[in-house]
C-alpha cells in the first residue's frame, strides 16, 4: 500500500475508533441521568425503583389536591381512571395548566412509603397539548398491561 | 381574490427557482454566459414573487380575512396590529413561508454583491440555491399552503394567536434566526460550487468568509434573542434548557462557529481546505435537520408545530437528497482539496485546529443527545425518555473551559511557528493578571464561588486579559493601526468571555425562591427586599388580569414590579407575565405563581446577577462579527477579484471548467 495512503488509513481508524468509545461512553453515562417514565400501574405495582430520580404521571384525580395552610407544601393524587392511582407531594408553584382532570408528569423519586416526591410538575403547554408519555392513557389503550416497562434493564 | 394571488405568486416562485437552478448550474457547465446572466436576473425574480407571496399574507392578517384558513387558526379581531404581522409567521405555514422570503433576498444580495465573483462561479452558486429554494417552495405548496380558504363558510373571528407568542420576542427573534439558519445557504452553495468547478484553491473561501461571517452574527443573535424571550416570559427565569428545539438552532451555530475560524485558516494559509468545504457543507446540513425536529411532529414542546406526518416525510426526503448529495460530491471531489501545509505545535494554525475540534466535539455531544431519545423511542416502539440538563452541562462545560483556556492563548500566536519563551512570559502576565482580578472579586463576594464557578471567572478574565496585553503590545511596537477585522475578532472573543462569566456567575449566585405571601408581607432574598401589596384586576385589549403589586427595596434603590396573571378572552388560557427590574450586576424577578387561601399568593421572587452578561455577550460576538467584515480588505480583495476576471472568463469561454 502507498505509505501515504496507509498513513491515510490509520488515521481514519484511529477518528473511528475515538469516535465510536467516545460515544459509547456518553451513552452509557446517558442511561445513569436518563429519567424513566412510569404510568400509575407500575408505580403502585412497584415496578417502579424507590428512591431513583424517574418520571411518573397520569391524571389528576378530582378533589385530591390538597394545599398547606402556610406553606407552598401541596399533595395530589395521581390515576390512571383504570383503578391505579398514587400520591405525589411537591413544594413550589404548579404550573399554570395544573388543573383537577388533566393529565401531568412529575419527576422525582418514589418514596418508600409509595408517595412520590416530585421536585417538578409539567402540565400540557395549552389546551390542545398532551404530553406525549400520557397519551395512552387518555386514549384509554386497553393493552396497557402489554406496554414494556420504559427502561433500560 | 387577493389569497388566490398570493399563492399563485409563490407557484411562479417555485417555477422562476426551477429555471434559476437550470440556468445557472446548466448555464456554468456549458459555459453559456447568457445562461449564466439569466440566472442573476431569475434570482431577483423570486425575491419578487415569493415577497409579494408574503405580503398578500400579511394583509390578510392585517384585514382579518379570516377566510385564509391559517389567519383563521393563528389571529384574532382584538389582537393588536403588531402582533397580526408577528402572528404571520407565528405557527408552521407562514414561519415557512417566511423562510423562503429570507432565502430569497439572501441570494438577491449574493446575486448583488457577487457581481465581481467569476461568472461561473456565481451562476453555479445561484444555482444551488435556486435548487435548495425550489424544495423549499415545493415543501410549503405541497404539504403547508398558507392561503387555504375556509370557503365558502369562514368563521366570524380567528382562533387567536397563542398567547405565549404575543409578545416582541416573536416580533424579533424568527426573523432573525432564519436570517442566520437561511444565510449558511450562502457557505453551503459556494463550497457547493467550487467542488463543482473543481477549483479548491483559497478563493472560495476569501468569498466565503464574509457571508459566513453575517451569517453566523444573525444566527447569534437569534439564539440570544430566544434565550432571554425564553427568561422573561416563561416565567422560570431560566435562559437555556436544553431542550431539543434549542440544540436545534444551537448545532448549526457551533459548526458555523468552527467554520468562521477554519475560513481564516483556509484564506490565509491555504490549510484545512477539505475540512473547510466539509464544514460549509454541515453547517446547513444541520439547519436543515433543525427544521427536521422542529416541524416534523418528532417531539412535542414549545417550538414545535402541529404534527403532519407528510411534512416530516417530506423534509427527511429533502434532507436525505442535499446531504446525501453534498456528501456524495465532496466525497468525489474533496479530496483534491488537500494539500500539504507545514505548521509547527506551538502556531496560530494548530491553536485554530484544536478550536474546530472542541467546537465539533461539543456539536457531537449536543447531536448525540438531541437524537438519542428520538431514536430510542423509534428503535422501542414509542417508549419515551429524556436526557436532562445535567448530561448535556457535563461533557459541554468542560469542552468550553478548553475552549475558553485555549483562546486566552490564541491572540499572541503567529502563523506558522510561535517563540515559545516569548508566550510563556506573556501567559503567565495574562494569568497572574486573571487571577488576581478573579480573587478580588471573589473577596467582593465574600468567596461564596464553587471550584468550578471561580475556574470560569479566572478564564473569563483571562481571555479578557489576554486580548487587551494583545492589544497594548500592538500599539506599543507602533505600526499601522491594527485593521478592522483584529477589532471584531477582539470584539467577539471579549463577547464569548462575558457571556462566560454571565453564565457562570448567575449560575453561581442566582437567588430563586418560591414563596407563599400575604398582602403586606416582607420577602428579604439575595439582600432585596420585597413587599407584596396584593392584587388588583386589570383589562387588556385582548384579556383580563390579576396584576400582583410589590414594593422592592434594593439597597437605597426603591421601586415598583407588577407581575400578571393574564387570561386570554378567545383562548381562554392562561398566561404568567413575569415583571423585571433588569440591570448591570443584576435582575429582580417576580412573578406570581397561583392564588392561595385568605388572599395569600404563591410567588416567584428571583435575583440573578449577571444574567443579562449572556445575551450581552452575545451581541458583542455578533457585532464583532459584522465588524471584521466591514473591513476594508475584503473590498480590496474582491477588486482583485475582479482583476482575475478575464482569466475566469477565458476558462468559460475555452468549453468546459478544469475539473
Amino acid at each position: 500500500m502507498h505509505p501515504q495512503r496507509r498513513n491515510r488509513l490509520l488515521g481514519v481508524a484511529f477518528v473511528l475508533v475515538g469516535a465510536s468509545a467516545a460515544v459509547t461512553l456518553m451513552l452509557l453515562a446517558a442511561n445513569e441521568s436518563l429519567n424513566l417514565f412510569y404510568p400509575p400501574a407500575k408505580v403502585v405495582n412497584g415496578e417502579a425503583p424507590v428512591g431513583v430520580g424517574i418520571r411518573a404521571g397520569g391524571m389528576v384525580l378530582e378533589g385530591s389536591v390538597q394545599r398547606a395552610p402556610d406553606s407552598l407544601d401541596v399533595a395530589f393524587t395521581l390515576t390512571d381512571r383504570r383503578g391505579a392511582s398514587f400520591k405525589a407531594v411537591y413544594s413550589g408553584i404548579l404550573p399554570d395548566l395544573f388543573r383537577e382532570g388533566q393529565g401531568i408528569l412529575v419527576r422525582g423519586e418514589l418514596g418508600a412509603d409509595g408517595v412520590f416526591q416530585a421536585v417538578e410538575v409539567l402540565a400540557k403547554h395549552d389546551e390542545n397539548y398532551m404530553p406525549p408519555e400520557l397519551l395512552p392513557l387518555a386514549a384509554g389503550v386497553a393493552d396497557q398491561e402489554s406496554r414494556q416497562p420504559i427502561g433500560l434493564e | 381574490m387577493a389569497p388566490e394571488l398570493g399563492h399563485l405568486a409563490v407557484i411562479v416562485a417555485l417555477v422562476l427557482s426551477l429555471a434559476g437552478a437550470g440556468f445557472g448550474l446548466a448555464g456554468a457547465g456549458l459555459g453559456r454566459r447568457r445562461w449564466m446572466r439569466a440566472a442573476v436576473s431569475v434570482t431577483f425574480g423570486q425575491a419578487v414573487f415569493v415577497a409579494l407571496g408574503f405580503a398578500v399574507l400579511v394583509w390578510a392578517f392585517l384585514a382579518d380575512d379570516f377566510s385564509v384558513a391559517y389567519a383563521a387558526h393563528n389571529s384574532n379581531s382584538l389582537l393588536p396590529w403588531h402582533y397580526k404581522i408577528s402572528a404571520v409567521w407565528g405557527a408552521h405555514e407562514g414561519s415557512l413561508l417566511l423562510w423562503t422570503l429570507i432565502m430569497t433576498l439572501w441570494m438577491s444580495a449574493v446575486a448583488l454583491w457577487g457581481t465581481r465573483l467569476p461568472p461561473d462561479f456565481l451562476a453555479r452558486a445561484l444555482g444551488v440555491m435556486g435548487l435548495l429554494n425550489c424544495g423549499f417552495l415545493s415543501f410549503l405548496l405541497l404539504t403547508s399552503n398558507p392561503f387555504e380558504r375556509l370557503l365558502p363558510l369562514p368563521p366570524g373571528d380567528g382562533s387567536d394567536l397563542n398567547p405565549l407568542l404575543q409578545d416582541f420576542g416573536l416580533i424579533v427573534h424568527p426573523p432573525m434566526l432564519y436570517t442566520g439558519y437561511v444565510g449558511l445557504a450562502v457557505p453551503f452553495a459556494f463550497a457547493v460550487a467550487a467542488l463543482l468547478s473543481g477549483r479548491l484553491d483559497s478563493a472560495w473561501a476569501r468569498w466565503s468568509r464574509p457571508w459566513t461571517n453575517v451569517a453566523w452574527a444573525f444566527l447569534t443573535l437569534g439564539i440570544a434573542l430566544g434565550s432571554w424571550w425564553a427568561y422573561y416570559e416563561l416565567g422560570w427565569g431560566g435562559w437555556w434548557f436544553w431542550d431539543p428545539v434549542e440544540n436545534a438552532s444551537f448545532m448549526p451555530w457551533l459548526a458555523a462557529t468552527a467554520l468562521v475560524h477554519s475560513l481564516a485558516v483556509t484564506e490565509k494559509r491555504g490549510a484545512f481546505k477539505s475540512w473547510t468545504l466539509l464544514l460549509a457543507l454541515t453547517a446547513f446540513s444541520l439547519s436543515l435537520l433543525g427544521a427536521f425536529i422542529v416541524r416534523s411532529g418528532v417531539l412535542t414542546s414549545v417550538h414545535a408545530f402541529a404534527v403532519d406526518p407528510a411534512r416530516g416525510l417530506f423534509i427527511l426526503a429533502f434532507l436525505a437528497v442535499v446531504v446525501g448529495g453534498a456528501l456524495a460530491l465532496f466525497g468525489v471531489r474533496g479530496a483534491a482539496a488537500w494539500s500539504p501545509v507545514r505548521y509547527a505545535l506551538l502556531s496560530r494554525e494548530a491553536f485554530l485546529l484544536l478550536n474546530n475540534l472542541l467546537l465539533v466535539v461539543a456539536l457531537g455531544v449536543v447531536l448525540l443527545g438531541t437524537l438519542y431519545p428520538l431514536a430510542y423511542e423509534a428503535a422501542s416502539g414509542g417508549d419515551k425518555i429524556s436526557i436532562g440538563p445535567p448530561w448535556f452541562n457535563r461533557f459541554f462545560v468542560p469542552l468550553m473551559m478548553a475552549a475558553a483556556a485555549a483562546l486566552g492563548i490564541g491572540p499572541f500566536l503567529g502563523w506558522k511557528r510561535s517563540n515559545l519563551r516569548r508566550l510563556a512570559r506573556r501567559l503567565l502576565a495574562c494569568f497572574v493578571t486573571a487571577s488576581g482580578l478573579a480573587a478580588l472579586f471573589g473577596l467582593l463576594l465574600g468567596g461564596s464561588l464553587s471550584w468550578a464557578g471561580g475556574a470560569a471567572l479566572v478564564l473569563g478574565l483571562w481571555i479578557a486579559a489576554a486580548h487587551g496585553l494583545d492589544l497594548v503590545r500592538r500599539r506599543r511596537i507602533g505600526g499601522p493601526p491594527p485593521p478592522l477585522a483584529y477589532w471584531g475578532m477582539s470584539l467577539a472573543h471579549l463577547g464569548f468571555a462575558v457571556s462566560l462569566l454571565g453564565v457562570a456567575l448567575t449560575h453561581e449566585l442566582s437567588v430563586e425562591k418560591d414563596v407563599r405571601m400575604s398582602p403586606g408581607e416582607v420577602a428579604n432574598h439575595g439582600g432585596v427586599a420585597f413587599r407584596f401589596d396584593g392584587v388588583v384586576q386589570v383589562a387588556g385589549p385582548n384579556y383580563r388580569a390579576e396584576r400582583g403589586l410589590f414594593e422592592i427595596a434594593d439597597g437605597e434603590r426603591r421601586l415598583q414590579l407588577t407581575p400578571e396573571k393574564r387570561r386570554y378572552v378567545v383562548s381562554g388560557s392562561l398566561m404568567t407575565e413575569a415583571a423585571i427590574d433588569p440591570g448591570f450586576f443584576k435582575d429582580i424577578y417576580v412573578s406570581l405563581g397561583e392564588p392561595l387561601d385568605n388572599g395569600d399568593w404563591a410567588v416567584r421572587v428571583y435575583v440573578k446577577p449577571f444574567v443579562r452578561w449572556i445575551w450581552f455577550g452575545a451581541l458583542m460576538m455578533a457585532l464583532g462579527g459584522v465588524l471584521a467584515v466591514a473591513d476594508k480588505r475584503y473590498r480590496r480583495l474582491r477588486s482583485h477579484s475582479s482583476a482575475v476576471r478575464p482569466v475566469a472568463a477565458g476558462q468559460l469561454s475555452g468549453v468546459k471548467a478544469p475539473v
